[in-house]
């Protein structure tokens, strides 16, 4: 266990859920933003002076802007159903924590300013002035919430949290409140071109080293293309695809099916992100310039189709919101959905049997899979329902032998968060990501234990960066962490047959 | 008196319910949000709907008590309302007669289940702790007309007869009821106070949820960004 000055929740048999603790978690704030984060996203740079009547008027603004932000804060019940779905509750106690406690924050504002109840009757109906302690709440627990939805699966009309935390975010920066770590990583993507912040030289040297290791390791000239005009398919993975272990594996599982489908693609480095922290500070406008980015690269570069590499709530932006945010794809290959996911690029592949696997490849491995939130709850994957859960899983069974899977509570669409999403994958919130990852231990563990599970499946690079390191703080080697398409690349057979056609 | 009363309830909340649905309605959706897996066609989403609003189907997911307690207490408030027709009808079909028994039984269920519901808030700690004033206050009201029409039904029997002349002429005449002279009239005149400050408070509550659930974006939008274009109305 790792040395840390707080207590790592024990794991038991099964997800227990705990008795309230007051305030448990009320210390795990977020590194605020500075000037030089802030500005270049055009938000103010420290707290404004008259913060409060701002505060309420964005707020009054974004009402009318959301649909769901004015349902979900006037139809609550508070029948509590969800209150014991999120992990962040189920990892720290906090009250704060339960979904509906944590839209609490912000229905309480809305009351006080918006409704006549709660111009009337504060105390009745709880209402309160949008006032620093308020706003301290706001900064804490509105970045506590790592927008999985899985609150949304439970409650009878749907309100999801995520909606609701993204509008606080939203609020909050636009009155100079920031959170350090998504406002530069947002900054990056405009200077840049990736979170990482890798520069094109970087990373051409790095795509040409995995290609030279390819070379080594499987005899075949397996490409990783930078830049080049005229292929077939434009590749947007995560960057930490580009850099990250794990994520490196499946970036190379990736190339091999291109290798070996036979069809030409390309990386951008200019689009080298597939990810979209916009979301996670809930500003369309900033979504919508990150998106946009592809969508230039994509007519420059003259490409035919889109494919988006393992991230989940990347894959939400792509597939739920690119059509609107940099649509329409008019000038793309109208026979394949835009966009695709390499899951379903690879399924796809392999069902037309131009990809042949040796699922012995992979029997040092007892798989099981880990549904990202983003992808389970706000994806889809194929032309079916469900396609999301059932491609990468198919993808898993073609490519190994032994697969098994978790507590049905905490998959498909009631899966866990990892505990790292919605902006929260930074070392000053490390006690609310080890916390929040109690759930989906306790599962894994459970499988490891009477499965002799030895491998988590992800498509998510948040997923595989958070596993990697809570998993060991948990007892659990960092190995145990890997991709969907790592697993490709183990079974995959070069040179088995060639193309698609 | 009693007849403005209820007017201007019946007013208020005709304007506070339409002023409600007309603002969800007109809030622009920007993006797709559905909770998926969600249906792909129309057909699927208004099915998906159907089984929320009748079914709760999420909150079975979520919280077996709770969904017994508040489909015991919608279930059963359907059958009452239904029931409560026969004092704002005339001449009565004869259906109704078969409805009767229907409706006091579904009278005890609707008390029940607010009971179980009240219970929750009450035991849970995690309830407790989310709950307003407010929350304990709109089931104690309902708790209260759900008593003293069962009173009505079973031990005041108020003159019905001369209740139902009173209601249909309170829409008609400032003449209203009759002054409260025994105790079924008093409970009675407690069930109607109960009822106009339920319609009062509707539009301005929780109680919304009822006009809320068909604009939740979650559930009523149909998962097909990829194959329709979605626009965002206040960016596009
Ligand atoms: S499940 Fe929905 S209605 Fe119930 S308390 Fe949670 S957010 Fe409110
Ligand atoms: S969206 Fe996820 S993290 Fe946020 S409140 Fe709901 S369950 Fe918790």
């Amino acid at each position: 266990m790792a040395d840390v000055n707080y207590e790592i929740p024990e794991i038991q048999d099964e997800i227990e859920t705990p008795r309230l603790k007051e305030g448990a978690s009320a210390h795990l704030g977020p590194y605020p933003a500075q000037e030089k984060h802030m500005a270049p996203l055009g938000f103010p740079a420290a707290r404004v002076e008259d913060w409060q009547s701002k505060g309420v008027e964005k707020l009054g603004e974004l009402l009318k802007k959301y649909r769901s932000l004015q349902v979900y804060l006037d139809i609550c019940v508070k029948c509590g159903a969800c209150a014991d779905k999120c992990h962040y509750y189920l990892g720290t106690r906090d009250p704060h924590n339960m979904p509906v406690q944590r839209a609490e924050l912000m229905r309480g504002v809305y009351r006080r300013y918006f409704t006549p109840a709660g111009k009337l009757l504060p105390g009745v109906v709880r209402a309160h002035d949008f006032d620093e302690e308020t706003l301290k709440k706001w900064v804490t627990y509105f970045h506590q919430c790592s927008q999985c939805r899985r609150c949304s699966v439970f409650c009878p009309y749907g309100i999801d949290t995520a909606e609701i935390s993204m509008a606080a975010r939203e609020i909050m920066d636009s009155i100079g409140v920031g959170h350090k770590y998504t406002t530069e990583i947002v900054g990056k993507v405009h200077t840049i071109g990736n979170n990482l912040g890798i520069p094109q030289p970087a990373l051409k040297g790095t795509l040409e080293f995995l290609e030279e290791d390819m070379l080594d390791t499987s005899g075949h000239e397996i490409r990783l293309p930078l830049d080049q005009p005229g292929a077939e398919v434009l590749l947007v993975a995560p960057s930490a695809d580009f850099f990250s272990e794990p994520h490196i594996q499946s970036l190379m599982g990736y190339a091999k099916v291109f290798h070996q489908a036979g069809i030409s693609f390309t990386i951008s480095s200019y689009a080298s992100e597939a990810a979209n922290f916009g979301m996670f500070i809930g500003s369309f406008d900033q979504k919508r310039k990150i998106a946009a980015r592809i969508a230039k690269q994509a007519r420059e570069l003259g490409v035919k189709r889109l494919v988006v590499g393992e991230c989940g709530h990347a894959w939400r932006v792509a597939y739920s919101f690119w059509n609107t945010l940099a649509g329409p794809w008019d000038f793309l290959d109208p026979n394949y959905p835009v966009p695709q996911h390499i899951c379903e690029f690879t399924y796809d592949l392999y069902k037309k049997g131009a990809l042949v696997f040796d699922r012995d490849a992979n029997d040092d491995k007892v798989v099981t899979f880990h549904d990202s939130c983003n992808v389970a709850r706000a994806t889809r994957m194929g032309d079916r329902p469900g396609g999301q859960m059932m491609i990468p899983r198919e993808l898993i069974r073609a490519t190994c032998n032994r697969f098994v899977e978790m507590d049905p509570d905490t998959i498909g669409e009631k899966t866990f968060c990892c505990g790292g999403g919605g902006g929260l994958l930074t070392d000053e919130l490390m006690e609310l990501r080890v916390k929040g990852a109690m759930p989906r231990v306790t599962a894994l563990k459970r499988v490891m234990e009477d499965k002799e599970v030895n491998f988590l499946g992800l498509i998510c690079a948040i997923c595989k960066a958070q596993f990697s390191k809570i998993l060991p703080i948990y007892g659990i080697p960092m190995e145990t962490v890997g991709g969907v398409h790592q697993l490709v690349s183990n079974a995959i057979q070069l040179g088995a047959k060639r193309g698609i056609v | 008196m009693l007849t403005i009363l209820a007017y201007a309830v019946s007013i208020l909340f005709l304007l506070g319910f339409g002023w409600k649905i007309f603002l969800y309605a007109r809030s622009p959706a920007p993006l797709k949000i559905p909770t998926t897996p969600a249906p792909v066609t129309r057909a699927g989403v208004i099915w998906r709907l159907f089984t929320e609003v009748a079914l709760f189907n999420s909150l079975f997911k979520g919280d077996k008590w709770a969904w017994a307690g508040a489909m015991a207490f919608h279930g059963a408030l359907v059958l009452v309302a239904v029931r409560h027709l026969r004092y704002f009808v005339d001449p009565l079909p004869a259906s109704f007669h078969m409805l009767q028994i229907f409706g006091i039984v579904a009278g005890l269920v609707m008390v029940a289940g607010l009971g179980l519901l009240f219970l929750r808030r009450l035991v849970i700690d995690r309830v407790r702790y989310i709950s307003s004033p407010a929350d304990y206050l709109i089931l104690l009201m309902l708790l209260g007309l759900g008593f003293s029409g069962l009173l009505m039904s079973f031990f005041l029997r108020p003159d019905i007869v001369g209740i139902k002349q009173a209601l249909l002429g309170m829409w008609g005449s400032v003449q209203g009821l009759p002054a409260a002279s025994s105790p079924g009239d008093v409970v009675f005149l407690a069930h109607l106070f109960l009822a106009l400050l339920l319609f009062t408070i509707f539009p301005f509550s929780k109680l919304m949820h009822l006009g809320g659930i068909f604009f939740s974006p979650t559930r009523n939008q149909i998962d097909n960004p990829r194959e329709e274009r979605h626009v965002n109305p206040w960016a596009s």
